[in-house]
């Protein structure tokens, strides 16, 4: 996508810019078709609330991102875009992490490590780099959110499954009845291991490639 | 664009972001110290099975902690602030030379030993504190956490149900010999008072856990042998 200046002042949600923010839900979705950040998916789904609160901090941190980047566009010597779409990103994911110590202390503890994590995502510099480099600052807004939320959506379904199938709990409650394990359910300890993680995200890729047949790559 | 430029661009960024950055950890630093100095009274009550709110630890820190001291490898008692010892540097030092910091609880008329420990676990440090009954034996509740361990799998070790189990178990048999409190992988037999279930998964944060427990508790030996024939 290109940059047109004489273009008359847009809609802030015109058509254009809510398929920016639609597309990377469905059709274009960084995990499902793009197949980017799945390390991520692998290491963090075991349980439901990680999960959340990850797909809500890489929203944070992915639209102020694409924004910054937007801005600067301009100025941003193309020879180091690399470098300074990292620092962007790490110093917005250190910031976070600081803010969250600081004010929701408990919420922090439960991340740990997923924080700093949020810096190796590739879906993040995908999009610097794809879009809020070549893009107003809006739509790279737009962008950002849109992508981060596909990310969030299947980060979450695949939590839900892992957590519901792997530990018998959602969100750390217990949601599978006592008689169920009376009569001999088990909970699956596979399902907490993270080869099941991409296993049903394959799932998910499936039922989705079953819906849209466009998204079939016949090459 | 030139090399200068370049040179320049890069330059300004580190300097803004640095200025950024430490400005904000500056600021937030306070906020955060006592955030860290809370969730320690928490974890150091949550031993006593007090649950107390982040807006309460402190006052209930206050009346249920009612002695706090150093002391050292031989169980004598030394000067300095058992709160503020960070058992971080002290295990880097040689044992002789280390602080052991130990907090008296009250609780019912009934006096509990709390310590501290610290390990490491599969990725990173893991620590806890664990709490004596006055018998200097038995176990009366444990508190876990780690740095970055694998959720749902070593990260399970910071669970209730984990630190429930070393409730009851015992770090002294019988002839009063030091045997503390192993982590056995998979199921440990129910009628041995020094053995826990480890988590499936988390095998080697378990043995982190009991690695620690071992090194951790081993070194006050002397003072809860002192205590106890006083």
């Amino acid at each position: 996508m290109s940059e047109n200046n004489s273009m008359p002042k847009e809609n802030l949600l015109s058509p254009r810019n809510r398929k920016l923010l639609t597309d990377p839900l469905g059709k274009d979705n960084p995990i499902n078709v793009q197949v980017l950040g799945i390390c991520s998916v692998l290491a963090i789904t075991v349980q439901l609330r990680t999960s959340l609160v990850m797909a809500i901090s890489v929203v944070a941190v992915m639209g102020f991102a694409n924004v910054i980047i937007s801005l600067l566009r301009h100025t941003i010597p193309p020879r180091i875009r690399i470098i300074v779409q990292l620092t962007v990103i790490a110093s917005l994911v250190i910031l976070v992490d600081q803010i969250l110590k600081a004010f929701v202390y408990d919420i922090s503890r439960q991340l740990s490590v997923f924080v700093g994590l949020i810096i190796t995502n590739c879906i993040i510099m995908g999009r610097l780099e794809a879009f809020a480099l070549n893009n107003k600052v809006w739509p790279s807004f737009l962008d950002g959110i849109g992508n981060a939320a596909g990310y969030g959506w299947v980060l979450l379904a695949v939590g839900f499954f892992r957590e519901l199938f792997g530990s018998g709990t959602l969100m750390g409650y217990s949601v599978i009845p006592q008689f169920m394990y009376d009569i001999g359910y088990e909970d699956n300890g596979l399902m907490i291991l993270p080869p099941m993680a991409l296993i049903t995200v394959g799932i998910i890729i499936w039922v989705q490639r079953y819906k849209d047949r466009r998204l079939i790559d016949i090459s | 664009m030139s090399n200068r430029y370049i040179f320049l661009y890069a330059s300004a960024m580190v300097v803004i972001v640095a200025l950024v950055l430490s400005g904000a950890a500056t600021l937030l630093r306070p906020l955060q110290e006592r955030n860290m100095r809370i969730e320690r009274m928490q974890n150091i009550l949550s031993t006593i099975h007090i649950p107390a709110p982040r807006g309460e630890a402190e006052e209930l820190f206050d009346r249920y902690i009612i002695e706090t001291k150093v002391i050292n490898y031989q169980g004598e008692e030394v000067e300095g602030d058992a709160f503020e010892v960070d058992l971080q540097d002290e295990n880097r030092k040689d044992p002789s030379e280390r602080d052991l910091p130990v907090f008296i609880a009250e609780l019912d008329g009934e006096k509990y030993y709390i310590v501290p420990v610290r390990g490491g676990g599969l990725w990173g440090p893991i620590w806890g504190y664990i709490s004596l009954e006055s018998d200097l034996a038995t176990i009366y509740g444990a508190n876990f956490d780690h740095a970055s361990e694998t959720p749902g799998l070593g990260a399970e070790i910071a669970d209730r149900e984990f630190e429930e189990q070393f409730r009851g178990k015992r770090i002294f048999d019988e002839d009063t010999n030091f045997r503390s409190v192993r982590v056995v992988k998979g199921r440990a037999p129910e009628d041995d008072p020094h053995a826990v279930d480890g988590i499936s998964g988390g095998t080697i944060t378990s043995n982190g856990v009991q690695r620690m427990l071992r090194d951790g508790l081993g070194i006050y030996e002397p003072y809860f042998k002192k205590i106890r024939t006083s």
